[in-house]
Order: structure tokens, then sequence, then C-alpha cells
């Protein structure tokens, strides 16, 4: 057990140590220039005068040293949770900036992917049996997968928003509503909150109920299924062999899910005005803010790292070949 | 494990059918999408002003000084200037001053209004005045420029300031009275400079109407104060108690919650802006077109450094070949007008030297620039409808204009059908807005379009943005194009150092000037992009129009506004009900 996770650290060490240096290579290798995009904004004519703030920023960002040195202090100032000062927001700190929109995003993604997870799992499962869930889950299914969520998304918002005015269209919140910890916030934000959610869950419970309902069919007829069933085994244990065998490789999907998680809710996120990491990011990349954007990215990194090691986790429990593994038989 | 799979998706199911209702729940408590707008919030709907359009991200900071990225309002709301300025007559408002004027050529003195407190309860002195302008001093802030030519900035007694001058410039002095705000010296004094300059201020103390209440993401929340000195000193109070500022993601939205009367006022360019005020949805400054005032020019902007732009005839050509007219009603819809030949604002109309126009200016003729082009030496050689340069080599323009400005690439392409009937082949490209910025500031480019300078109280800032020299490796906000022309800077200069209420003096100058603008055409004059303003009337009324007893100030509260008329525009309003 020890050696299985202390393998599965070191690769995500690794991920880890990588993903940092490209997240931090590629704003740098982008064309465009953060400062002078700066001193342009403040409109200053005279060239001394532009030309004494682009040094002093040159300056404050530390752009003005050698790139190894950037690169060093970056490690440094990440190892202490500094993540940089927002171009964008101006002085504020990338980590207040990420914390603010986290939630927003996390509330948004976490209930979408899991519930849809649960659900399109549940559906697909059932109509592997059933004729008529086959006959009208199947093609409303693939109906949902194949649409952008950005075509369900804006449909979602007419019929249910604009049209019949159930839901607000945009926002995380209605323009009267302070957030803080209060019902009036909690039950306003629930409202913005259910067409992104929708958008979101649709398309992916979709995707999930044709994959479990194609594995299922495909376990139920594999050799060890007829061999049970020539032994006279009860119709209700195979189904139950045939869907622990069938959720494994769900359970994979899921954890590719999760680890987008953070990114994934970007083009529903900007469609709906949702305050969320995805609209952030996009803000990010047209105001060139490196700093924020690195930010962002490196949530999503750190994101996926831990997704994937709850799902390491999950595999132990869920596939005994694993514990199998661990126990030393075969690795 | 079966049973433990099953039920565990019935309890993901149960949540589920939970949160479904639970929205449900909520949907009915806080009403449907526009509906009762107020209810379980925290403002009163008839004493809050919702308006958008001033900021586009989240607001950053509350630092007076930081003019290019404060939330809009910091200026205007909570730290005041020494001057407004009329953009209707033309001429500076006493604000925090009293009264001021020019004891000699360079000496400008400051009377303060007495009375005056900060927020805080201490007075206003004329040492915080001297404070204020003296952190221009800070090389790297955004106004050291002006510490060139100002010499001295000090309050003789409480209530007066003296500023001496190594060279009086009249007209950019009268910008800098109503530009810069004044902030407390027993606040700031003990701060760093780099927390002068950078410093977020998220507890702004200043003198005006309004203070912080509250901000979030997307919004900043202002209060009004209610011992404000205006109240008694200028008899004005701001309507809205509370002003809610949101920064909008994108039109739609916008478009979206003005239908549901969600806002108030939206200063955002919304493309089909005439058809909401035909529909009687949003009432703006012209009930027909060109419906909103004009705010600044959009000019085309050729690379005086490359062939053949470097030559007058050309750039007079391509003058004439701009079908500006279509830009107007085709891309626009009429929500703007075409800019004069001398590209100066509506508003600066008596400076417009007529007789010179009438002899120099241009129109959009196709036919005059073929021969403006064949006078000059550009021929068709191979006979493929496209001039060649004067050596015969094959002449093709980029004309760049920010992707996803839409308004601004269908003008693009107007402009490059046009040159095309004139028989100059110039093709679009949309690069992102920063990559084409900093082309631009570099002098990588062949065309662009520009339209940096704003309305401000005197054209002297129009002709440093065409002629402001010498020419930088990285020019910023002016002179883009690079053109080189000492005579025109010198006159500029003069026109700069003409006392702001010399008219005539002022008129010679400019005359002057636009003779060489009309030979010379260095850029391109378009047209005048709006003052974009769409206002709901069902929380409040009264909003700026060309009706008869209607306010005329500036319907907008974009930044730098408010000290023009914006301010104003919020003291009268008047509650709908």
């Amino acid at each position: 057990m020890r050696r299985y996770f202390a393998r599965k650290l070191l690769i995500y060490a690794l991920t880890f140590v990588v993903a940092v240096t490209v997240n931090w290579m590629i704003p740098r290798f982008m064309p465009g220039d953060p400062v002078s995009a700066m001193v342009a904004r403040a409109r200053v004519s005279q060239p001394e005068a532009a030309e004494a703030m682009r040094t002093y920023y040159n300056n404050l960002f530390g752009f003005d040293e050698p790139l190894w040195q950037q690169y060093l202090h970056f490690w440094g100032a990440l190892l202490q949770g500094d993540f940089g000062i927002s171009i964008f927001v101006f002085p504020t700190p990338v980590g207040d900036v990420l914390l603010d929109a986290l939630p927003y995003t996390l509330g948004l993604m976490i209930p979408a992917v899991l519930l849809s997870w649960f659900v399109g799992n549940w559906i697909g499962a059932l109509s592997a049996r059933r004729k008529v869930l086959d006959n009208t889950v199947l093609p409303a299914g693939y109906l949902l997968t194949a649409m952008p969520y950005m075509w369900i998304a804006v449909i979602l918002a007419w019929a249910l928003g604009a049209k019949a005015g159930w839901f607000p269209i945009s926002g995380g919140y209605s323009l009267d509503i302070q957030p803080g910890p209060s019902a009036d916030f909690a039950l306003d934000a629930l409202h913005h909150w259910v067409l992104p959610f929708l958008s979101l869950f649709l398309v992916a419970l979709g995707g999930w109920a044709i994959g479990m309902r194609n594995m299922i069919i495909y376990e139920l007829e594999s050799d060890y299924a007829s061999y049970l069933s020539a032994l006279g085994a009860p119709q209700r244990l195979i189904r139950r062999y045939a869907f622990r065998n069938a959720v494994l490789p769900q359970v994979t999907g899921l954890a590719l899910q999760l680890g987008v998680l953070v990114a994934g809710a970007l083009v529903t996120e900007i469609v709906f005005a949702y305050p969320g990491l995805g609209s952030l990011i996009l803000a990010a990349i047209q105001n060139q803010d490196f700093f924020l954007l690195q930010g962002a990215f490196l949530f999503i990194v750190i994101g996926v790292l831990i997704a994937n090691f709850l799902i390491d986790i999950v595999y132990v429990v869920v596939d005994p070949r694993t514990r199998t593994g661990m126990a030393g038989g075969t690795s | 494990m079966g049973t433990r799979t099953r039920l565990r998706v019935t309890t993901a199911l149960a949540v589920f059918t939970l949160a479904a209702t639970a929205c449900t729940g909520g949907g009915s408590g806080t009403g449907t999408a526009g509906g009762p707008v107020g209810k379980g919030g925290s403002l009163p709907r008839d004493e809050t002003l919702y308006t958008t359009g001033t900021q586009w991200g989240p607001p950053a900071n509350y630092n007076p000084l930081r003019n290019w990225d404060h939330a809009t309002g910091t200026k205007g709301l909570v730290y005041e200037t020494l001057f407004h300025f009329d953009p209707n007559e033309g001429e500076l408002t006493p604000w925090l001053a009293e009264s001021g004027g020019w004891t000699d050529d360079t000496t400008y003195e400051v009377k303060l209004r007495p009375g005056i407190t900060w927020a805080d309860g201490t007075p206003l002195t004329a040492k915080d005045v001297a404070y204020s302008y003296g952190l221009g001093k800070i090389e790297a802030s955004a106004f050291h420029s002006l510490w060139s030519w100002l010499s001295d900035a000090k309050a003789v007694d409480d209530t007066t300031v003296r500023f001496t001058f190594k060279e009086a410039r009249y007209q950019e002095w009268d910008s800098t009275l109503y530009g810069q705000p004044v902030v407390p010296e027993h606040v700031w004094s003990s701060r760093t400079d780099e927390d002068v300059l950078n410093g977020v201020n998220d507890k702004p103390v200043g003198t005006g109407a309004y203070k912080l209440r509250s901000k979030t993401q997307d919004r900043v929340v202002w209060e009004r104060r209610d011992d404000w000195w205006g109240t008694k000193a200028l008899k004005m109070t701001p309507a809205p108690r509370y002003i809610v500022d949101v920064s909008n993601p994108s039109n739609e939205v916008v478009i979206g919650q003005l239908g549901q009367g969600q806002l108030d006022l939206s200063n955002n360019f919304l493309p089909g802006a005439s058809s909401l005020v035909k529909s009687k949805k949003v009432v703006s400054y012209y009930d027909e077109a060109p419906y909103m005032l004009s705010a600044n020019t959009a000019w085309l902007v050729p690379n005086t450094t490359r062939k053949p732009m470097d030559d007058a005839a050309f750039r007079r050509a391509l003058a004439a070949s701009v079908d500006t007219g279509k830009i107007v009603k085709g891309v626009y819809g009429d929500l703007v007008k075409p800019a004069s030949p001398t590209g100066l604002l509506p508003q600066w109309e008596q400076f417009d030297d007529k007789a010179l126009i009438a002899e120099k200016g241009f129109t959009h003729d196709a036919a005059a620039a073929r021969k403006e082009l064949a006078d000059a030496g550009y021929k068709d050689k191979d006979g493929d409808g496209f001039v060649e340069n004067k050596d015969g080599s094959a002449l093709g323009l980029k004309l760049a204009v920010p992707s996803g400005w839409t308004d601004w690439m269908e003008a693009a392409k107007v402009i490059a059908a046009g040159a095309k009937d004139a028989g100059i082949k110039v093709s679009t490209e949309f690069p992102d807005q920063n990559a084409l910025n900093e082309q631009r500031g570099k002098g990588d480019f062949d065309l662009v379009i520009n339209n940096e300078r704003q309305l401000s109280n005197t054209p002297w800032t129009y002709y440093e943005y065409m002629f402001q020299m010498p020419v930088q490796k990285q020019q910023n906000t002016v002179n883009f194009g690079r053109y080189e022309n000492e005579e025109a800077w010198k006159l500029v200069q003069e026109l700069g150092g003409v006392k702001t209420d010399d008219t005539a003096g002022m008129k010679a100058a400019v005359s002057k000037i636009q003779d060489i603008q009309l030979t010379e055409m260095p850029i391109i004059p378009l047209w005048y992009n709006g003052l974009w303003s769409q206002s709901t009337t069902g929380s409040w009324t009264n909003w700026p129009s060309d009706a008869e007893g209607a306010p005329k100030t500036a319907p907008a509260l974009w930044r730098n506004w408010l000290e023009m008329g914006g301010f104003e525009t919020l003291t009268q309003l008047k509650p709908a009900k």
C-alpha cells in the first residue's frame, strides 16, 4: 500500500514541477508586453514620464531580471503561497482574486459533474435492460452529448430565462444583493445557479448514460455472464457483477472530468456571465495578466492532481485488482 | 456491494431532487428574472441607481492617482478636483476652488471654498492641494511631466494655493485643474511612494459626495454622504442614495438587464441602441439620429514612416476615398456623426476655420481620389485596377483593428472597399488587441483606427495627439503615425501657450495648425464616437436630453466624465414615483 502511494506521489510531484514550469513559460512567450499595455492605459504621453513608469513597473514585476532568476523567484514565491499581483485587478494579490471566483466555479462544477455521473450511470444501467427506456433515453442522450455547451446554454437561457422568465440569465446573484452569509443571498445565488448548472448537467448526462448502457450490455453478453447464467445463477446476481465491471471505466472517466473541473465551465460561465474562474481566465488573457493567468492555470493543475489522487484512492476500493497489485502480487 | 451502489445512486437522486426543488423555491422567493428587484436585497430600489458600462473588469483599486485603472467613481464621487469643466459653455466651473486666476503670466492662484471637510471630519486646506499636486514629483507618477513646466505648488494660507510655472502651458493647465484629484495630506503623507502610486487605498477618504460602501468582483456600491459640502455651497444634492456600478461582461447581458429595468443607465456601446430608443425601451440624449452626444473622434492613422504613406498627396487621396457616410449609416445605424475634415468635435466647432475647410477640406469622392493619385504619380501599370508605388513596385496596405471590435471591423471593411474604388489596395486584418497595441506603439503597422483622445477643454489635446514630437521608439498615446513636422509641433506648442480665455488668439493659432493639417493630412478623421448612454425611466427620470427643460449635462459616468457634467447629471435625476 505504501509503495503504491509513494510511487503515485512521486509521479504527481514530477507532474507538478513540469506543469508549473510550462505554466511559467507560456505567458512569457506570448506576444504582447503587459507593462507596455499598462503604461499605455495610463495615457502618459510625455516620453520621459512613460519611460520612468515602464522602468518602475518592470522592476516591480521583476521583468528586468534575467529569465532564470525570474523562474527561481517564481518558485520561491509560489512555495510561500504567493502568486504575485494581478495586473488586471491591480494591486490585488492573484490568490485573492482567484479565491473570490473559486466558490462559484466549484459550486457549479462539482454538483454538475458528480450528479450527471450518478444519474447518467443509473439511467444508462436501467436502459440496458428496458426496451422503452433504451428507445427514448438513448437518442436523447446522443442528442445531448452532441450538443455544444454553448448551444444548449443559449437554448436554456432563451427558453427558461428569457421566454418563461423562471430564471435569471446572467450573473452569479442579483444586482441588489450583497454576497454574504445570508439566506437572501443563498437563495438568490441558487436561483442564478440553476441555468448554468442545467446546461452542464444535461450535456454530461447523455454521455454517461450512453457509456454505461453500452458497457452493461457488453458485460451481460460476456462469457462470465453466460457461464453464470448456465450455472443457473439469478439474473439479479449477474447484473450486479456486470454493473461492478461496467462502472470501472466510468470511474476513470469521472477522474478525467474532475480534472478539468475548473476549466470546464469556461464557456458556460461566459454565456451566463457567471463570476467564476472561467470568466476570470478569459479576462486575464484579454488583459495580458500574466500572473492571474498563471495562478488560474496553477489552480487547474492542482485540481487535476488532487482529483486524480482521489480517484486513485477510489480505485483501491472499487477495483480489487489494484489491491492485489498492492499486496505485492504483480506490480 | 451491489446494494451499496444502488443506495448511492438513490441518495444522489434525492440530493438532485432536493436541489431542484430548492431552486424553484428560491425562484419564487426572489421573483422571476427582472421581477421586483430590491426585494430581499439590502438596497431600496427607489434610492439606488444601477449603472454599467464604465469598467470591464473587477473594480481594481480606489487610488485616485491611478486614473487608468481605479474603480470608476473614485475620482468624481469620492475624490474631487479643483474645478469641473462644462462642455456646453466651454469653461471651467469652480468646484473645490471658489475661484482661480492668473496673477501674472506664470503664477496661478486658487482660492478654496471655506468649510469643506474630508469624510473623516478634518477640514480641507490649501496644504492638501499643494501636497496632492506635489505627488507628481515622484518620478514614476503618471503626471510627473506636469513638473517639467510647473515649478512650485505652495499653500500661501489656509485657503490660497499658489502655483508658479517655469513655462505656462495655459491650455494644458486648465485640463489639469479639472483632472487632478485632491487627496488628504493627513492620511496620505505617512505613506511610502510605493503605496502612494500603487496602493489599493480601499478605505478612501475624500471630499466627495459619496463614500465606498462595498465592493465585490463585479460591482462597486457607493453611498451618499449626507454631510457633503456641496449640498450647502453648490445647492446640489445627488439624487441616488446608492450607486451600484456593475462591470458588465457583455452587451447581450446589458440589453437584457435594460429590458428588464434592472439597470438605470448603461454607458455601453450597444449596436442596436437606435431601435431600443425608437421602441421607447430606453431614452438617450437625442430621440433621433445621432441619438448620442459626441465623445471622441475616430481617426484613420497611416504610418508615415512607410511608403507611400509618407507622401501627403497619397494620404489626401486615401482620405477622399473613405466613405464615412456609409460607415455611419451601414455600420452604426446612424448612432454616430461623420467627422468634419479637421476632426474637431462638435463641441469645438467654433475653432473650425470654415474658409480654410471650404478651400482645402475633403469629402468622399472616389474620382477626386483617383485624380489626386494620378497627379502625384501613382499609376496602375499592370492593369489590375490598383495603383503601384511611384517606383513601380506593388502597393498593398494592411488596415488593422482589434479583433472582436465588431463595429470597427465592419468600418475597416468599408474603408478597404472605398480605397479599392479609388485604386488603392487595402486589406483588413484583425489581430488581438494587445498585440495590436504593441505593434502600434512600435510603429509596426500600415494603417490603424484609433480614438485615444476624448473631449476636453481644448482642441490642443487633439493637436498634441496629431503632432507631438520627438517620435520615440515606443509611442504610447499620441502620434502613432510617427508624423514629423517641426513647424506644426511648434504651432501646437504656441497654441498651448495661449490663455484659455483668449478665444480669438486660440482661433488664430488653431487656424494655422489646421492649414498644415488639411494639406498634410497626417491622420484622417472618420467619425465621432458617441457618448454611449442609454437609460431606463422605471426608477429614475429627468435624464439629460435635447428636449426643452431637460438637463443638458453629459449622461455618462465614464472615467473623467464625472467632472465634465456626469456628476451634475446625478444631481438632476428624479425618482420615478
